[in-house]
């Protein structure tokens, strides 16, 4: 369904809704991922991302995600000078990542506090954004809902176990997958959230015992 | 829900007696994501950002990433041409300057993108400083652009990588002329004209950014886009119509975007991307880094 104000909007730093608004989306997410602003950074940029990416300041739109910069934020121009300032270390390289990747692709990995992720995601258009991969798990993350991404041991019931731990803390799930690299290892589960989950419910399936790592990530459209 | 046929949105508005920009309100309450308030509130954001960006485009002192444009506002604005100090020259420093602070990463409001960001501002602050308007008639006049601007979503495409131009600033052309029309006191149907006449102006228009930057032409094509948008409304609001139904108009559009080559569609490798001078500038003002083998 088209919004209206998704037609007139969104409001964003300039100078392109998919080169610039969605890069810097996919910057917040990577950032979601470690829990804050990352520590060292690299960003691998491909295909469109590669070509008109500096020109574009999708560098410096990915660069102000990882520092929490919302894409309406006109601090996005300077982030580039900013990040060292606030602890990131950030490198760029252009890529050709393997296999079928939408035109505009970065792959960005991240560290803080002992703590590595790896993402991959695609800016569509219009602000729009998919994340496709989550350290080397096939997803789907549209950042349109509050995420909850769930690394846990591939064992039965574990899924459920989750979901009713969500259940009872009346979180609503909107939209759940599961994906794994390989049968009896670990897999990942990204549960798309009506509304953020309270600290106590996150909590509580850290707790469980199958779960390697809970990560939350906030909604960025 | 908003609607999939200016046409029909037209009919309805006239049934109920009602401004196309209040219909497109109520369909978006209606659709149950957003209030009333919720919806007049972002309309209103929406302006406020919109004036903010032509106040500091038309200083002049941007430049943009490449350093190849900026300032043509400030040049526009201060001109002393024929028709300097109408709504006209007005429109189209507005949308010069909107333009230019989006191609400096400034704020915008991509309506409905951010390579077209500059018409619709453009020709409603432009015609809005001559005729006294308010910011209430202006947040109608934006929710208008925003129906007009849905249709096209659903039948075509605002997207030039998929349309071309005419799917940005041409589909933005079309949205400003109905929304002109409505703030200036005309009647659906004259806005409906208008998009007509706007938009049959804008069909066939290739995107063809140097480098494949939003620079040159994009912040050119904003002024000249605002100028069609100008034209549709002056002549809808004398009662001249177009013989070809509007939602056909549109329809071709996207039908036109559908068959047009992909070197017109925001790659640029065709069109003014791939001039001698279109090229040579790329080269020289857009240095990328160099491409490595995963």
């Amino acid at each position: 369904m088209v919004s209206l104000l998704d037609i007139i909007g969104p409001v964003m730093v300039g100078p392109s809704s998919s080169h610039t608004a969605g890069a810097c989306r996919l910057g917040l997410i990577a950032r979601a991922l470690v829990g804050g602003t990352p520590e060292k950074a690299k960003v691998e940029l491909h295909g469109s991302f590669a070509r008109t990416g500096t020109g574009h300041g999708t560098d410096r739109a990915i660069a102000g995600g990882l520092l929490g910069y919302q894409p309406d934020d006109e601090r996005l121009r300077e982030s580039l000078t900013a990040a060292p300032e606030a602890g990131l270390e950030i490198t760029f390289e252009n890529t050709k990542l393997r296999g079928d990747h939408h035109p505009n692709t970065t792959r960005i990995t991240v560290t803080r506090a002992g703590k590595t992720a790896t993402l991959t995601g695609s800016s569509l258009g219009a602000g729009r954004i998919l994340v496709t991969a989550i350290d080397g798990f096939p997803v789907d993350v549209t950042g349109a809902y509050t995420t909850l991404v769930v690394v846990a041991h591939d064992e039965p019931g574990i899924v459920a176990t989750v979901a009713t731990a969500l259940a009872e803390e009346k979180v609503n799930l909107a939209t759940l997958r599961v994906s794994r690299r390989q049968k009896g290892g670990d897999a990942i589960h990204v549960y798309e959230l009506d509304s953020p989950p309270d600290p106590h419910a996150v909590e509580r399936i850290r707790g469980l015992k199958a779960v390697k790592t809970v990560r939350v990530v906030e909604r960025v459209s | 829900m908003m609607h999939e046929s200016v046409q029909e949105a037209v009919e309805a508005a006239e049934a109920e007696g009602i401004s196309l920009g209040e219909l497109a309100i109520r369909a978006e309450v209606e659709g149950g994501l957003r209030t009333r308030e919720e919806v007049e509130a972002g309309l209103r954001r929406a302006l406020d950002v919109m004036r903010g960006a032509v106040d500091r485009g038309i200083k002049g002192d941007l430049r943009s990433v490449s350093g190849l444009v900026g300032g043509d506002a400030a040049k526009l604005a201060a001109g002393q041409g024929p028709l300097a100090g109408t709504p006209f020259v007005d429109a189209l420093a507005a949308a010069l300057a909107v333009q230019e602070v989006n191609a400096a990463m400034g704020v915008i409001v991509a309506a409905p993108t951010a390579g077209g960001a500059g018409v619709l501002p453009g020709t409603l602050l432009g015609l809005a400083k001559h005729h006294g308007s308010t910011d209430d008639d202006l947040i109608r006049a934006l929710a208008t652009a925003g129906l007009v601007g849905a249709v096209v979503a659903v039948r075509a495409s605002l997207s030039g990588a998929e349309g071309g131009c005419q799917a940005e600033t041409g589909a933005a052309a079309g949205m400003a002329a109905a929304a002109g029309v409505e703030l200036l006191g005309g009647t659906p149907r004259q806005a409906m004209h208008a998009v007509s006449i706007t938009m049959q102006g804008t069909l066939g228009l290739v995107c063809d950014p140097l480098g494949g930057l939003v620079e040159v032409p994009c912040v050119y094509r904003n002024a000249t886009g605002a100028a069609m948008a100008l034209a549709g409304i002056e002549m809808a609001l004398a009662e001249v119509g177009f013989p070809i139904p509007v939602d056909e108009v549109i329809d071709t559009m996207g039908k036109i975007g559908r068959e047009m080559d992909v070197r017109y569609r925001e790659t640029a490798g065709g069109g003014l991307a791939a001039t001698p001078t279109g090229r040579r500038l790329a080269k020289e003002r857009l240095v990328q880094l160099k491409p490595r083998k995963d």
